[in-house]
C-alpha cells in the first residue's frame, strides 16, 4: 500500500463537438480515488458520468476531447500516454465493465475465446493456461458447469450470465481498478442485486479500487467509501460516502436523497420528491450554477462562477453559493 | 452446425426441384413447341409428325419425368439448332462463363472489401470519397461503354492486352474488371456500411477496454462480424455474373454460357435454353447454400435457424 492514489483526477474536462457547436458535456472535474477504495458516481441520465469513465480508460473515440490538469493512475499520467501505453494498461491494470451486458460480447466468438483473449492480450501464457483461468474465473463469478461454458456462445446466455462473464473477463488479469458503468442497470430487478453483491465482494476479496455507477442511492449507501455526485458535467458535491449522505450541502444532493424513502428517516406518506425542471443545454458557453434552473434557493450570484467550497475541509466539497450548506444539513457529522 | 446445413441442404433440393419443374414448362408456356421445331412455313401434318417423334403428345408430368431424369443423368436432349447433344454444348461455354465468373467475383471482393473497410475506418476521409467515387462511376457507366473504353486503351493504343477471345489467362483480365467492376460498388457499400455499423458496436469497445491493438479490433472483432451481409449478396451477385454476363462475353467475343443462352433465345433452340436455366438456377441454388453454410460459420446466431 502506497500513499498516491491510485487514480487521481483534476479539472477533467470533455468537448464534443455536435452540428451546433460544441457539447460541454463534463465540465472540470476533480477526485481522488485510493487503493481499494469504492467511489460511486451518481447523477441523472446524461450528466456525464459515462464519458468520464471512459475518458479514463482512454475509449472516448478520436471525435471527443478531453483536457485535464491532472490525470494519473498510479502515478502515470493518463493524458501523456500514448494509445499504445493506454493499450497496455486497459484489460491488465485498469478494466471496464459496461451497461449493456446483452451486446457488449461478441456473438462471433465464443465465451471461452473472449475470456481467453483478455489474458493473452497481456501475459505470456499458453492457450491452455488462458482457458484454465477463464475456468476458475467463471466459477469465481458463480457461474455453474464454467468449463461447458467455454464453448457456448454470448446468445445462448441470458443477460444476468453475460454480465458475470462481462465480470470474469473484467477480472482476467487481476486489474487495480474497475470501473464498472451501471453494470445491473439493463437486468432484471432479482438478479441485479446477486450481481452487484458479486462485484462487490470480489472487489473487497481482489482489493480492487473501484469506480461504481449507478442511480441507485440505495446500493451508493450501501457500497460507497466516497460519493461523487454530477450534474450536466460538473460535479456538484464530493466527499466521504456517511459526511455526503449524512450532511448534504448541495442543494441537487439533497433533492437527490429526498427521491429515495429512507426507512426510519422518511416520514410516512411523504411524498417521494422529484426535482421540477429541465436541465439547461450543454452546448455553446455554459457559466454559473447549471443548477439554477432548477433550484429553490437560486439567487443573482448563480449566474457567476460558482466558487468549490467545503463541507469538511480536504473531505467533503461542493460547488453552491448557498450561504450555508451545512447549517441545512438535516444532522452534524462528527469531523 | 450439421444439422444447419442439413436443413439448408434439403430446403435447395426442394427450390431445386421447383425450379425444374418451371423451367421444363417453358417449353409449353412459349407456345407449341412441335410448330417451333418444324417452322413458318412447315404444314399440319409435318407438325403432327414432329409432334410425335418428340414425344410432345404424351402426358405432361410423363414427359417431365423422362427429362428429368436424363437431365439428372447429364442428357438434356439434342440442340434444335446445333444438332448435337445439349449437355457437351453447355459445358464447353459454361467452363469460360465460370473462369470469368469466378475471376469477376474475386477481383469485385478483393477491391471492394478491403476499401470498404478502410473507408469505414476513416469516414469523409479522401479515401472514403475516393471510394464512393469509384462506386459511383462504376454504377453509372454501362459494362459495354467501359468494356469498349478498356479495348481502346489497353488493346489498341497501347496494345498491352488482347481485345478479344480466351485462348490465354491475359484473355481474361479486361472481361475480369469489367464484370467485377459492375459488382463492386455495391460490395463496397455494403461492407462499408456494415464495419460503420460495428465499429459503433459495444462489443468493439469491450475489445478496445480489453487492451485489443486496432488491427486485432478491426479484423478479428469487427470484420468478422461486419462480411456477414456481404457473403450473401456476394453469393446473389455470383449468380448474376454466370447469367448475366451476356453484355462482357459480347464486347470480348467470349463464347461462354450466357452468349450461348442469348443465341439460343433467338434461334429458339428449347431444349438448350431449357438446360441453361436449369443449370444456371442450380448454380444459383449451390451458391446461396454455399453462402448459408459460410454464414452460419461466421455467426453462430444463425446456426439454430
Ligand atoms: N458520442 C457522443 N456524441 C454526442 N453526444 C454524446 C456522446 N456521448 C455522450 N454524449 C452526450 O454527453 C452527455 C453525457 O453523456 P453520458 O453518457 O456520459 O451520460 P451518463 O451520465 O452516463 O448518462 P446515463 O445515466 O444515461 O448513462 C449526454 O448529454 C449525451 O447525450
Ligand atoms: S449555486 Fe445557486 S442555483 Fe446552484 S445549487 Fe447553489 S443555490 Fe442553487
Ligand atoms: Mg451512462
Amino acid at each position: 500500500m502506497t500513499d498516491t492514489p491510485i487514480l487521481s483526477v483534476r479539472n477533467l474536462t470533455i468537448d464534443i463537438p455536435v452540428g451546433g457547436g460544441t457539447l460541454h458535456a463534463v465540465r472540470g472535474i476533480d477526485f481522488d480515488l485510493n487503493r481499494g477504495e469504492t467511489l460511486c458516481i451518481v447523477g441523472e441520465s446524461g450528466s456525464g458520468k459515462s464519458l468520464t469513465s471512459l475518458a479514463l480508460m482512454g475509449l472516448l473515440g478520436k471525435k471527443i476531447s478531453r483536457r485535464a490538469d491532472r490525470m494519473e493512475f498510479d502515478g502515470i499520467d493518463l493524458m501523456k500516454t500514448s494509445q499504445r501505453g493506454m493499450r497496455k494498461l486497459r484489460g491488465l491494470r485498469m478494466s471496464m465493465i459496461f451497461q449493456e451486458p446483452m451486446t457488449s460480447l461478441n456473438p462471433a466468438y465464443t465465451i471461452g475465446d473472449q475470456l481467453a483473449e483478455a489474458l493473452l492480450l497481456h501475459k505470456k501464457v499458453s492457450r491452455e493456461q488462458a482457458r484454465a483461468r477463464a475456468v476458475e474465473l467463471l466459477e469465481k463469478v458463480g457461474i455453474t458447469a464454467a468449463k461447458s461454458r467455454l464453448s457456448q456462445y454470448p446468445h445462448q446466455l441470458s443477460g444476468g450470465l453475460r454480465q458475470r462473464v462481462m465480470i470474469a473477463m473484467a477480472l482476467m488479469c487481476e486489474p487495480e481498478l474497475i470501473i464498472a458503468d451501471e453494470p445491473t442497470t439493463a437486468l432484471d430487478v432479482t438478479i441485479q442485486a446477486q450481481i452487484l453483491r458479486l462485484l462487490v465482494d470480489l472487489q473487497k476479496e481482489l482489493g480492487m479500487a473501484m469506480i461504481l455507477i449507478t442511480h441507485d442511492l440505495g446500493v451508493v449507501a450501501r457500497v460507497a467509501d466516497k460519493v461523487a455526485v454530477m450534474y450536466a458535467g460538473e460535479l456538484v458535491e464530493t466527499g466521504p460516502a456517511a459526511d455526503v449522505f449524512g450532511a448534504p450541502a448541495h442543494p441537487y444532493t439533497r433533492g437527490l436523497l429526498r427521491c429515495i424513502p429512507v426507512p426510519g428517516k422518511t416520514e410516512r406518506g411523504a411524498e417521494l420528491g422529484t426535482i421540477p425542471g429541465i436541465v439547461p443545454s450543454l452546448v455553446g458557453e455554459v457559466s454559473g450554477c447549471p443548477f439554477r434552473t432548477r433550484c429553490d434557493h437560486a439567487v443573482d450570484a448563480c449566474r457567476q462562477p460558482i466558487p468549490l467550497r467545503e463541507q469538511q475541509a480536504g473531505r467533503h466539497s461542493f460547488r453552491c453559493v448557498h450561504p450555508d450548506g451545512r447549517a441545512a444539513s438535516p444532522q452534524e457529522v462528527p469531523a | 452446425m450439421l444439422r444447419f446445413i442439413l436443413k439448408r441442404a434439403g430446403l435447395a433440393i426442394l427450390v431445386a426441384f421447383t425450379v425444374s419443374l418451371i423451367s421444363f414448362s417453358l417449353l409449353f408456356l412459349s407456345g407449341d413447341p412441335a410448330a417451333a421445331i418444324a417452322g413458318e412455313h412447315a404444314s399440319d401434318q409435318d407438325i403432327e409428325a414432329i409432334r410425335r417423334i418428340y414425344g410432345f403428345d404424351r402426358p405432361m408430368l410423363l414427359q417431365y419425368w423422362e427429362w428429368l431424369s436424363s437431365a439428372l443423368m447429364g442428357d438434356f436432349g439434342e440442340s434444335y439448332y446445333f444438332k448435337l447433344p445439349v449437355a457437351g454444348l453447355i459445358a464447353e461455354r459454361l467452363s469460360i462463363t465460370m473462369t470469368l465468373g469466378v475471376c469477376g467475383i474475386s477481383f469485385a471482393l478483393l477491391t471492394a472489401v478491403p476499401l470498404g473497410v478502410a473507408a469505414a475506418i476513416r469516414p469523409n476521409s479522401l479515401l472514403d470519397r475516393f471510394a464512393l467515387f469509384l462506386s459511383v462511376a462504376g454504377q453509372a457507366m454501362p459494362s459495354f461503354w467501359f468494356g469498349l473504353i478498356l479495348i481502346v486503351v489497353f488493346s489498341i493504343q497501347l496494345g498491352w492486352l488482347p481485345p478479344s477471345g480466351t485462348a490465354t489467362p491475359l484473355h481474361f483480365v479486361m472481361p475480369t474488371i469489367v464484370l467485377g467492376y459492375y459488382a463492386m460498388p455495391a460490395i463496397m457499400r455494403l461492407t462499408r456500411a456494415g464495419m460503420l455499423e460495428v465499429l459503433s458496436s459495444d462489443y468493439i469497445r469491450t475489445a478496445r477496454a480489453k487492451g485489443a491493438p486496432e488491427g486485432l479490433v478491426m479484423f478479428k472483432h469487427a470484420l468478422r462480424n461486419a462480411i456477414i451481409p456481404v457473403v450473401s449478396l456476394a453469393a446473389v451477385q455470383m449468380g448474376f455474373m454466370l447469367g448475366g454476363s451476356i453484355v462482357v462475353e459480347s464486347i470480348f467475343a467470349l463464347h461462354g454460357a450466357g452468349y450461348l443462352a442469348w443465341e439460343s433465345i433467338s434461334r429458339n433452340d428449347l431444349p438448350t435454353v431449357q438446360a441453361l436455366i436449369l443449370v444456371f438456377s442450380m448454380f444459383y441454388i449451390v451458391f446461396t447454400f454455399l453462402a448459408d453454410v459460410l454464414n452460419a460459420w461466421l455467426d453462430p446466431r444463425m446456426r439454430a435457424g
